[in-house]
């Protein structure tokens, strides 16, 4: 039992990760623009499809792939943007804009339902089913390599935002919009490119998913966006840090659950969101702790 | 309000009444008769969720949790307590108390948080409650609960479920007019515009959510044990089906979020067109696809909804009317004296 347990927390590490990439993708979205994007579930599932579809039918690596559909992937962001959010204004533009995030979710899964049917597929490789032996766990090797991805591609939009005038830009934006817009920034072009960026995650989210997950299909977008919005409230909206925390800490618990009951476990994801609200509703590490950073 | 527009607007009223009646004698076809059913189902969903989301500006994406409550409770009630024929149909208002007290707990947690976390916590709690449907002991897991004791005559059995639930969404149309313009409207109208102001000025913000909210869980539960009756069986995705969430929220921001007539235009229009896309595309993800575009050009092009958008023009017409007619009297009125001045 003890060993069981120390397997699940590994693995929960592990997908933690991956999660987080996906999180912080969705976070950022919030910080900058306000909003909450709905699709972003289904666009990681997207993101999938197109792994799937280079590898099944143009056989190019997995990991080769990426190099295709990060950058397709960062295209359909900014065009969402342009063509459903941008034009929002007013009162309710919270709110419009996650009803537009909704719609664009719903006509992406009736795509792909039509492309790809309702039929679970899986994305295949070597090193997929091949395991590593590590202190005596057996770790498939897609694990490890998701995670080192998924840390390198956080700590890259970590330096992004710290180290460059765009991500100086992009946080003077999550501050103030009005101050930033009057110290000559082009706030609509950050916002655009902060959603391509926040989408060009999901890319390698989806190949992450899409071989770990144990097949998927366009449905799969429901189960995924109600976790990273878990995730992303957990750690406080807005947060970076929070959602790799959050990321980390519910994985690591539904897998720990599941070793006992795989039934609940997906409850005791929610049900730890809804407790750690009554204690703090701001998440985690609110938002005002990226403001500190 | 008086005049000829309160004339207007009764006579409006009472046409739509009698076109609504007289719809299943016109169109005596099960295949019509059942979506008008679903619409009038959805002109009192519509209409709840306004009540609390339109009027508070709280959006929630999980009334579905109150709708599928109401179906489960009468459906595991009809079936543990061997009700049979029309005598469960006074279950229905247990539906509608299940569902609001449910409501307590989850508006005393949700409405901590701030406006847009509160859309997502209403997403999490939803997706608690679809996997509590399949999970747990008394729910029947995936095959859901069915109700074979009721035995309704196919065909036969679509007016009275009409009629009722027609009779429903006068009752919380008039109610959701009541509401708009009592004290109690004001004050969650307020929430909706500043709620730190409101709060200022001694609303007990708290309390007047959490009341707006546990009516909507109501009239939510109880519609939602009507449906149950209707189609005789719940399954957890289609009781707590996350398009429900969504659909409601889209009729009551088509019609106009925050008006009484808003959410029963959206529901007129909206729910019958998805039906007949359904019934025209035999190709399920075409309907999907066509109706996420309609969605999304509803958002974008009209993102105030029709009956706020319309109400402006109509404003403008009669603006712009009536500066004509005071440009007329003014050079009516400057011509004599023009003449006078230059004699």
């Amino acid at each position: 039992m003890g060993r069981l347990i120390y397997e699940a927390i590994i693995d929960g590490i592990l997908i933690g990760g991956v999660y987080a990439l996906m999180a912080v993708g969705l976070t950022l979205i919030f910080g900058v623009l306000d909003i909450i994007n709905i699709a972003q579930g289904i666009l990681v599932i997207l993101g999938a499809y197109l792994s799937y579809v280079l590898s099944v039918h143009l056989h190019i690596d997995l990991f080769v792939g990426l190099l295709i559909t990060v950058p397709a992937m960062f295209v359909i962001g900014i065009t969402i943007y342009w063509a459903f959010i941008r034009p929002l204004r007013g009162h309710e533009r919270t709110g419009m804009a996650l009803l537009a995030s909704y719609a664009v979710a719903i006509v992406i899964e009736g795509i792909l339902y039509w492309i790809f049917t309702p039929n679970y597929v899986q994305l295949r490789a070597p090193y997929v089913t091949a395991s590593v032996r590590v202190f005596g766990f057996y770790l498939p090797y897609i694990y490890l390599y998701g995670f080192a991805l998924a840390l390198a591609l956080v700590g890259l939009i970590y330096l992004m935002l710290y180290r460059t005038k765009f991500g100086r830009s992009v946080r003077a934006t999550m501050q103030d919009q009005v101050a930033a817009r009057l110290i000559g920034i082009d706030v609509n072009r950050v916002a655009g490119l902060t959603f391509g960026i926040g989408v060009a995650v999901t890319a390698v989210g989806g190949m992450m998913y899409g071989a770990t997950s144990g097949g998927f299909n366009p449905n799969s977008g429901y189960d995924l966006i109600s976790r990273l919005l878990a995730i992303v409230i957990l750690g406080g909206l807005g947060s970076i840090a929070g959602a790799l925390v959050a990321s980390v800490f519910m994985l690591t618990l539904e897998s720990v659950v599941n070793v006992w009951s795989p039934e609940w476990a997906i409850v005791v994801f929610y049900a730890a969101l809804a407790l750690v609200l009554i204690f703090r509703p701001a998440g985690l590490l609110g938002r005002q702790a990226v403001r500190e950073q | 309000m008086t005049g000829p527009g309160a004339a207007w607007r009764g006579g409006g009223i009472l046409a739509l009444l009698a076109a609504l009646a007289l719809f299943p004698l016109v169109f005596t076809n099960p295949l019509v008769t059942t979506i008008g059913v679903d619409t009038m189902i959805f002109v009192v969903a519509a209409s709840a969720w306004n009540i609390f989301s339109g009027y508070s500006g709280y959006i929630s994406l999980g009334h579905a949790v109150f709708f599928g409550t109401g179906a489960y409770t009468v459906g595991i009630a009809a079936r543990d307590w061997n009700l049979t024929g029309t005598t469960v149909f006074w279950l229905l208002p247990l539906a509608a108390a299940v569902a609001a007290v449910i409501a307590v707990p989850f508006g005393l947690l949700a409405l901590r948080v701030r406006r847009h976390t509160f859309v997502v916590v209403t997403i999490a709690i939803f997706f608690i409650f679809q996997l509590m449907a399949y999970n747990l002991p008394f729910t029947g897991g995936t095959t859901g609960v069915s109700a074979p004791f009721l035995a309704w005559q196919p065909g036969t059995s679509n007016d009275p479920f009409y009629y009722l639930a027609m009779a429903i969404a006068v009752a919380t149309v008039g109610l959701s007019w009541l509401i708009r313009g009592s004290r109690f409207g004001l004050q969650l109208r307020a929430i909706r515009d500043d709620e730190g102001r409101t709060r200022g000025l001694g609303v007990h913000t708290m309390r007047v959510k959490l009341a707006a909210f546990v009516i909507s869980a109501f009239i939510t539960g109880l519609i939602g044990g009507l449906w149950f009756y209707f189609i005789t069986q719940v399954l957890p995705p289609s009781g707590f089906d996350p398009a429900f969430n969504v659909s409601v929220a889209l009729m009551a921001f088509f019609g106009g979020l925050g008006t009484v007539a808003g959410p029963v235009l959206g529901a007129l229009i909206l729910e019958p067109a998805a039906q007949y896309l359904t019934l025209e595309f035999p190709n399920a993800f075409l309907s999907q696809i066509i109706l996420g575009a309609l969605f999304a050009a509803v958002v974008v092009l009209l993102p105030r909804g029709v009956i706020p958008t319309v109400g402006e023009k109509v404003t403008s017409w009669r603006a712009r009317r009536s500066d004509h007619l005071a440009a007329r009297v003014a050079a009516a009125a400057a011509r004599p004296s023009a003449e006078r001045s230059s004699s």
